[in-house]
């Protein structure tokens, strides 16, 4: 058994109520190393809440989130921020630090994390920006860019220290076909490359194309978990009604 | 009736609490590597050197007052000799710290406040803990250390701009020479006047920077909170200023009682 075979991440039985909103009811899964798992669900179900809890961001009201086999809501602060180093994030909103460059936004978590020199920090954040098709917005401000762009700006950031495990809210929502395919492309090369993929999608056809493995969230729980081919096959009308849809966003 | 004045009450003291133990922790993990400098030196720059201006201006104005109110005063004794003295000691002891801690409050409460308050509503401060920074030490310690290091500093500048203006309008008055003007101004003022009283600024320092980071980070719900936020720090911290002044000022009698 290699290392990819290895569970990366795994959520054992959590459950997150926000007062007497339950968001998460005891949902159980595996993500397996260097693989895509996609996560699909109407909005407002817990897509973000679940991709914050793998994060150690929110914690688990009951149950456990592991990561490599650590239980990340137990681990003291300095052994999470271990964890985190090796996790890459992009928040649904971006959420760039709006007080500095575009560019600085990408090697912000080189400067606190490398010995790197500058040359060397801005050659790849400089890269990370090419690799979203930003290479020309280094020094732009996040207020001046446009909400696709922003998107793509902390994607680059979330892959700026080529994390093992890259979770991603919903990477192309708000960007155009052409574009969102570049995307998709994008985290497929990074899949190649070994990255565990946890993406939040609503868009189907990039889902199938990214995926191994999709999941869908309804109501605190998840509804199906399998191939593309057997969620298309699922016994939930709902699922199927997803699995045909041609949404974008 | 009573019972929602008592839990109002309470619900105050629950968060006095809170905002405590917040700037204890603070205190706590500012010992603690990682020392984050550059953060320091950046916000003493941007929370001290940029409150200077208004700082001085304001100081030279209150210096003017302060020396025309002094002379009313002291002439009635036929005093006039005095009136560099009493000027300075009023404005070293007291007047100096006290309004440069409001001042301050103002200009840098409010935007510690809306800074870390719309970094919270806009999720900046999670995608700091997901880049695996400590947000609390990165965001809130440093600011909460610069606003103690700048707070002696601009008290210092507000200080020497008071005395400068009442020597401006002592000279238009009377034509004292600058040298004779320095010379009875600090004639009266010891070392037990200056030291402490400066000193305390160091505390209003901690109060301002822990109120406004504290309710930064508690900011939720959007814009109309971080505007809460940035109008709430201006108002605690004003007010603990004031009060905690009072304390401090016993304090300062007690353990320097040449003073007293
Ligand atoms: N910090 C929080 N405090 C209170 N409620 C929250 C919090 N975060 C999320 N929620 C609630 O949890 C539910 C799930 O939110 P979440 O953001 O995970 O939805 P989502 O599946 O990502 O939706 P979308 O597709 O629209 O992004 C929502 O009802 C939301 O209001
Ligand atoms: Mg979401």
């Amino acid at each position: 058994m290699t290392a990819e075979n290895d569970v990366a991440i795994r959520l054992d039985g959590v459950s997150k109520a926000f007062g007497a909103l339950k968001v998460l009811d005891n949902v159980t899964l595996d993500i397996k190393g260097g693989t895509a798992f996609c996560l699909l669900g109407r909005s407002g179900t817990g897509k973000s809440v679940t991709l914050k809890h793998i994060i150690g961001l929110l914690k688990p009201d009951s149950g456990h989130v592991l990561v490599h086999g650590k239980k990340i809501d137990e681990l003291k602060r300095q052994e999470l921020s271990e964890v985190r180093r090796s996790m890459g994030f992009l928040f649904q909103n971006a959420a760039l630090f709006d007080s500095i460059s575009v560019g600085e936004n990408v090697a912000f978590p080189m400067r606190r994390h490398t010995d790197w020199d500058e040359a060397k920090i801005r050659e790849v954040s400089k890269a990370k920006l090419a690799d979203v098709g930003l290479e020309k917005d280094y020094d732009k401000m996040p207020g001046d860019l446009s909400g696709g762009m922003k998107k793509r700006a902390g994607l680059a950031r979330a892959m700026a220290l080529d994390p093992e495990i890259l979770l991603v809210d919903e990477p192309s929502a708000g960007l155009d076909p052409i574009t969102a395919g570049e995307i998709d492309d994008l985290l497929v090369e990074l899949k190649k490359k070994g990255t565990t993929l946890v993406v939040v999608t609503h868009n189907i056809p990039s889902a199938r194309h990214i995926g191994d493995e999709l999941a869908m969230l309804h109501e605190g729980k998840l509804i199906a978990q399998g191939t593309a081919a057997e969620l298309d096959r699922s016994e939930h009308e709902l699922v199927r009604a997803f699995m045909r849809s041609e949404g974008a966003g | 009736m009573y019972a929602r004045v008592g839990a109002a009450i309470l619900a105050a003291l629950a968060e006095v609490g809170e905002v405590s133990l917040f700037g204890l922790r603070a205190l706590r993990e500012a010992l603690l590597p990682p020392y984050e400098f550059g953060e320091v030196i950046r916000h003493v720059y941007e929370i001290g050197w940029k409150s200077a201006p208004l700082i001085a201006l304001s100081g030279f104005a209150i210096g003017i007052v302060l020396s025309m109110h002094t002379r009313a005063s002291l002439e009635r004794f036929g005093a006039e000799a005095m009136i560099p003295a009493g000027l300075a000691i009023a404005l070293i002891r007291e007047t100096g710290p006290l309004v440069t801690g409001l001042l301050v409050s103002g200009r840098v409460g409010a935007g510690i406040g809306a800074e870390l308050g719309a970094m919270k509503v806009t999720e900046q401060i999670d995608a700091l803990e997901a880049s695996a920074v400590d947000s609390f030490k990165y965001l809130a310690v440093t600011r909460i250390i610069a606003c103690i290091i700048a707070m002696p500093m601009l008290t210092l500048i507000m200080d020497f701009c008071g005395i400068v203006g009442g020597y401006l309008a002592e000279s238009t008055i009377s034509g004292m020479s600058w040298q004779l003007y320095f010379q009875r101004a600090f004639s009266l003022v010891e070392f037990n006047d200056f030291i402490p009283a400066t000193m305390k600024t160091a505390v209003f320092g901690m109060i301002i920077g822990t109120i406004a980071s504290y309710l930064g980070f508690s900011t939720t719900q959007g814009t109309e909170g971080v505007g809460r936020t940035s109008t709430r720090s201006v108002v605690l911290a004003s007010m603990m200023i004031i009060v905690s002044n009072v304390v401090l000022v016993k304090l300062i009698f007690f353990l320097f009682p040449a003073t007293g």
